[in-house]
């Protein structure tokens, strides 16, 4: 796991279902196929409408068109972050992408364990809403250790939640590296 | 503890767990299919090796149901990926497409196979295995690297979640499903109002309903965030699961004073028809409300609303009468399929009563629940308004980002199928 994370951020609002994530119809993709595997990444939140396409502005694609992978490092969004489906395909999709980790209000539950359990990425939950303290192209950084998310576009800065239970999980890589540890 | 408390600590070898609390628990059976099979069985490989054997063949079930009737070649691919490991690894639950042995939607074809079980532990790598709830048991879905750890271990670890507990008095009258209760609930407390927590139903106006109608109340546990459903054994449940296995299981039921993270109780008489608008499970308003509401298609389908109960249900409504939008009607299994044959209403079966009012019928899988590939039957490909008996409304859902779907029972969908609007079945029953 590394200490600190730090690129570009995508923001996106609640209920950001896995269908969003990874639509259906990219299903057929079998992840334990490494070329198949990249396919998810070129296709990571295709199924966003356009009006929540990178708030507060929309229209702008995670993905760029014709690339097979999004310049972004990090996603803040709001409330259920991952409702729906058990598809594991979508946190290995925002992985694929290049996304290092979500910080959100709360998660749906099966999409929380497959972050943890699958090792794709950190996901984070923050105290207080932050979708509105953030403009998708933000440039911010996260202290995984200390759990402080800052802006530094704004130069602000965002303690967020520790993490808990899931942190040996995430130190050992994944949970067949941890269930061996034990 | 509560039925859920008691399942997770005796299959964690405690006498007594906490809500909270982190387990490991032993596994009673292991669902896949063919979106997430080939994953899983990637995983397994990866980490067990590839001469690895499944803990238990016997606890394992495959069944293909999703992208079955289509000319996608990597959907056929992956379907080849589950008989070659079948094969392997020598598990005899595999419900193969192209055989007799098909069955189509998971989460039904487990309970019509006698594989959902009282007091047992289900995992499936399908969000809906919470389905099974209805019969008692702790049931959930996990991803594939979850079920990579099971085949190989037989184990998982799991957060003991608290129970809300819906409590519907009195029984339904005529009009009303269990769609629109599950519907109701989710419309009160939000699609993330059970996160992490068990959503049980009681009272008589659950135990009043037949097996069918339970799992569809369980199945949508999911779309309010929760972990699991659970509705507690009764002789219905006990004459279903008998008449589908010899397995020996253990009946759980709540203790006296067990503690509950809230109960909310509703007057079954006094609730009416609903529908969930797009694009979220949550934004629920009376069918009556969205009267005149013109709709393009209507979908019967799926493992929460293509059961045989469901399909009597929308029968009755379509029996001598046209159908004004485009209709589709997809047995979730193929035993629901041959029942439309058999079933018969005034002399005349449920398929005679769908074709005649110039529905289509299709073939027993999911289907355009979820989309799916381009040539998927009854798939939204356009700016489609569909009112369907499946779970999930979000954006995209059943194909294109141009469509809008509406949730509501087969009572409802039959109905506006009818009128080509949204129209409260009590406008058309006799």
């Amino acid at each position: 796991m590394e200490n600190k994370i730090s690129g570009k951020v995508y923001v996106l609002g609640n209920d950001i279902d896995t269908d969003q994530i990874i639509p259906a119809h990219y299903l057929t993709y079998n992840p334990a196929i490494p070329e198949e595997r990249k396919m998810f990444g070129k296709y990571a939140l295709c199924g966003l409408p356009e009006a929540s396409q990178g708030l507060p502005f929309g229209k702008i694609p995670f993905v760029e068109k014709d690339a097979d992978r999004s310049g972004y490092k990090l996603i803040v969004a709001g409330k259920n972050f991952g409702c729906g489906s058990s598809r594991e395909h979508a946190p290995l999709a925002l992985q694929q992408s290049g996304i290092e980790a979500v910080v959100a209000e709360f998660y749906a539950r099966i999409f929380f364990r497959n972050s943890v359990n699958g090792g794709y990425l950190i996901p984070f939950e923050t105290p207080a809403r932050l979708v509105e303290k953030f403009k998708t192209g933000e440039d911010v950084e996260l202290d995984v250790r200390s759990g402080i998310l800052k802006n530094k576009t704004q130069n602000t800065e965002f303690p967020l939640k520790p993490l808990g239970d899931i942190l040996p999980i995430l130190e050992a890589g994944d949970i067949f590296r941890y269930a061996g540890k034990k | 503890m509560t039925i859920t408390e008691k399942i997770l600590a005796k299959h964690a070898g405690k006498t007594r767990v906490e809500a909270g609390e982190n387990v490991w628990i032993s596994v009673d059976v292991l669902m896949t299919h063919d979106i997430c099979g080939p994953g899983t069985i990637g995983i397994f490989k990866e980490h067990f090796g590839k001469n690895a054997r499944v803990w238990d063949p016997e606890k394992v079930v495959i069944i293909p149901d999703h992208y079955i009737y289509t000319a996608d070649a990597k959907a056929h691919r992956n379907v080849d990926i589950l008989r070659e490991f079948v094969k392997e690894q020598g598990i005899r639950h595999f419900y193969n497409p192209g055989t007799e042995t098909y069955k189509g939607v998971c989460h039904v074809a487990l309970a019509e196979e006698g594989h959902t079980r009282p007091g047992e532990v289900l995992f499936g790598t399908d969000s809906h295995t919470c389905t099974a709830g209805a019969f008692g048991e702790f049931a959930t879905g996990i991803g594939n690297t979850d079920a990579g750890f099971i085949l190989g271990t037989g184990k998982l670890w799991v957060k003991v979640p608290q129970t809300m507990r819906f409590v519907f008095e009195g029984t339904l009258p005529p009009y009303l499903m269990a769609k629109d209760l599950i519907l109701q609930v989710i419309g009160d407390i939000g699609v993330d109002g059970a996160v992490y927590r068990t959503m049980e139903f009681a009272g008589e106006g659950v135990h009043s309903l037949n097996i069918e109608e339970r799992m569809t109340l369980c199945n949508m546990a999911i779309e309010a965030g929760g972990k699991n459903g659970v509705i507690s054994v009764d002789q219905t449940t006990l004459d279903y699961v008998r008449a589908r296995t010899s397995k020996p299981f253990e009946v759980v039921e709540n203790d006296p004073g067990c503690r509950y993270y809230s109960t909310r109780t509703y007057d079954a008489k006094k609730l009416e028809p609903v529908v969930a608008k797009p694009h979220s499970p949550d934004r629920r308003a009376l069918a009556r409300e969205l009267k005149g509401t013109a709709i393009t298609r209507a979908y019967i389908g799926s493992c929460t609303g293509g059961k045989i109960t469901d399909f009597i249900a929308g029968a009755k409504i379509l029996k001598g009468r046209s159908v004004k939008a485009e209709t589709f009607i997809v047995p979730a299994t193929t035993e629901v399929a041959a029942k439309l044959r058999t079933e018969k209403i005034d002399g005349k079966s449920l398929f005679e009563i769908f074709t005649e009012s110039g529905a289509k019928v299709g073939e027993a899988s999911c289907a355009a629940c979820l989309g799916g590939p381009k040539d998927t039957f009854g798939r939204l490909n356009g700016a489609e308004v569909c009112i369907s008996t499946t779970n999930r409304n979000f954006p995209a859902r059943m194909g294109s980002m141009e469509s809008q779907v509406y949730l509501a029972s087969p009572m409802t969908v039959a109905a506006s199928a009818v009128t080509g609007k949204i129209t409260d079945p009590r406008e058309v029953m006799a």
